[in-house]
């Protein structure tokens, strides 16, 4: 049995931002992450965030997920890290929680404190061959060029105008792979407008209210049958053939949430924050008073806010283990908040707000079980 | 959808927006070095061109998620937004630069190939259609972060309309 203060599951950016935090106070800190190195979806990321100074605007994603990394370095011992580890199981009862280190070490953790920073799992939505071989998940896209260095195909066609979708689009033209079009079955784009910008200078086609019907293909993809869709009315108009020999899903995520519920937390299914998501208080602690939830796994938003949610979470739990006076706490805490609010403040993030409206708790501290 | 809104709608500025875009007449035909056009028309949490503007032209913001406003007297066309903005929104269009017949842009560029100086490139248009040629004057990295700035002479007439260049070259 290994014990520590905090145990962090999950080193992507909410993770290693709340260790970070926690660690900076004096906590004893252990993370564990399911992937072979830290730094989760942040590793991915070739292009420069948005957002603040506090968030580190205009750096590269895999730029700041080094950042992080040193800062934990600086907390010396304090700071225990284990990769290619996956927090397995909660058990209720006692507070301990089961972890496989690569396929044959499992051992316990006996933390005081939990924080899930578990990030989030891709959708995939049906439609004929969509198990061929050169059907991907968009992270698995940007596993495979960003981590890799390992281009997926030849053309892709991109399903999904969202941020990531967007993003990966234009990841995709800089690794010098055709994107031969994004379909999106929204009339709008999803992500922010000068991502799908940057695109469409390049000569890459957003079709609105368009989605894939069908891949094509006996062993691996061949192409894809494409068409407009009407609200309500399902397809609509003539197919398309697109020549393609990757179809790149980027429809959304869910939140990854299976330890909240083992955890015993009230969970909540929120739309807009697309999926079930735990009900938490201004400090990020759920309904189970050990347990804090931070960044996707809270709620699918961006990495900006995950970051900050980190620190929150970080903060209220070297909080409650008495590392931190109170009034510090509550400046830092309001700082905090504050920061959050703007970034949540833009037209992108409307929904975002309705979202988090449905799950805070007013209460601070947490609620018994 | 109306043809302007399915542009707008999925990424491309509709040419009744350009207007709103454009610096000050005047100004912009005099200024040596160009003026900035800001294409940032979504009200999004982000503030590193004000943050990169070494003279202050590019506004402090009320709020992060403000459309950048630019007091257009203090920008100097260095480029520095150019190359720092994470949206890649932000040009500078240097009308003094040719005459009567050819302008000077001001792109960011983070593809591969780069051009070299004196290279004839295509220049694309806000849907990546081949619009003009031009030709690279000078490539400078200003933050030293792989972003590159593009400076291309391009027909003046299109200055509102080439927003990127493509490197062409036969194998």
């Amino acid at each position: 049995m290994k014990n520590t203060e905090v145990l962090v599951i999950g080193g992507g950016p909410a993770g290693l931002s709340a260790a970070a935090e926690a660690a900076s106070y004096g906590a004893k800190v252990m993370i564990v992450d399911s992937d072979l190195r830290l730094g989760g979806q942040l590793i991915k990321q070739t292009h420069k965030f948005f957002g603040s100074a506090f968030e580190r605007a205009g750096t590269r994603g895999f730029v700041i997920s080094d950042m992080l990394l040193d800062e934990l370095k600086g907390y010396g011992d304090r700071v225990e890290t284990y990769s290619n580890c996956t927090a397995l199981g909660y058990y209720k009862d006692d507070g301990v929680v089961n972890c496989m280190e690569g396929e044959e070490n499992y051992f316990k953790v006996l933390p005081k404190k939990i924080l899930v920073a578990t990030g989030a799992q891709e959708r995939l939505i049906p439609f004929p061959n969509n198990d061929l071989p050169g059907v991907y998940g968009a992270g698995a896209v940007q596993t495979l060029m960003n981590v890799y260095g390992v281009v997926p195909g030849k053309r892709v066609l991109m399903v999904g105008a969202g941020n990531i979708g967007l993003i990966v689009s234009y990841q995709l033209l800089q690794a010098g792979v055709e994107v031969a079009a994004i379909v999106e079955a929204m009339p709008r784009i999803g992500g922010y407008w000068v991502h799908a910008a940057k695109v469409r200078r390049l000569g890459v086609p957003i079709l609105l209210e368009h989605s894939i019907k069908e891949a094509l293909g006996k062993d691996v993809v061949e192409g894809a049958i494409i068409q407009q869709i009407s609200p309500g009315c399902g397809f609509i108009g003539e197919e398309i053939h697109v020549d393609c020999d990757v179809i790149c899903m980027a429809v959304g995520l869910n939140p990854t949430c299976e330890l909240l519920w083992q955890a015993g937390c009230e969970m909540k299914y929120v739309p807009q924050l697309c999926g079930h998501v735990a009900i938490r208080d201004r400090s990020m602690r759920t309904t189970n008073p050990n347990v804090w939830v931070a960044g996707d796994a809270a709620g699918i938003e961006e990495a900006s806010s995950a970051m900050v949610e980190g620190r929150i979470a970080g903060l209220s739990m070297a909080h409650e283990l008495g590392y931190v006076e109170d009034k510090e706490y509550r400046e830092k805490s309001a700082l905090y908040w504050e920061r959050l609010n703007a970034l949540r403040n833009g037209e992108a993030s409307a929904k975002i707000r309705e979202g988090i409206a449905q799950v805070l708790m007013e209460s601070s501290g947490g609620m018994e079980r | 959808m109306s043809k302007s809104e399915g542009l707008y709608n999925s990424g491309v500025l509709p040419p009744e927006m350009y207007e709103q875009h454009e610096p000050p007449k005047e100004l912009w035909e005099s200024k040596k070095n160009g003026l900035v056009i800001v294409e940032c028309p979504q009200r999004i949490p982000c503030n590193p061109c004000h943050t990169g503007c070494p003279t202050g032209a590019i506004m402090e913001f009320a709020d992060i998620n403000d459309i950048p406003k630019v007091d257009y007297s203090k920008c100097t066309g260095c480029a520095m937004c150019v190359a720092k903005c994470p949206g890649l929104a932000c040009f500078v269009a240097d009308l003094t630069y040719g005459g009567d017949e050819e302008a000077l842009l001001k792109l960011p560029y983070e593809m591969l190939p780069l051009p070299n100086e004196g290279e004839e490139v295509e220049c694309l248009n806000r849907e990546g259609k081949v619009v003009s040629k031009g030709k690279v004057l000078k490539i400078v990295e200003p933050w030293k972060d792989k972003t590159k700035v593009v400076h291309v002479a391009v027909p003046k007439s299109l200055v509102m309309e080439i927003r990127a260049i493509r490197v062409v070259r036969s194998r």
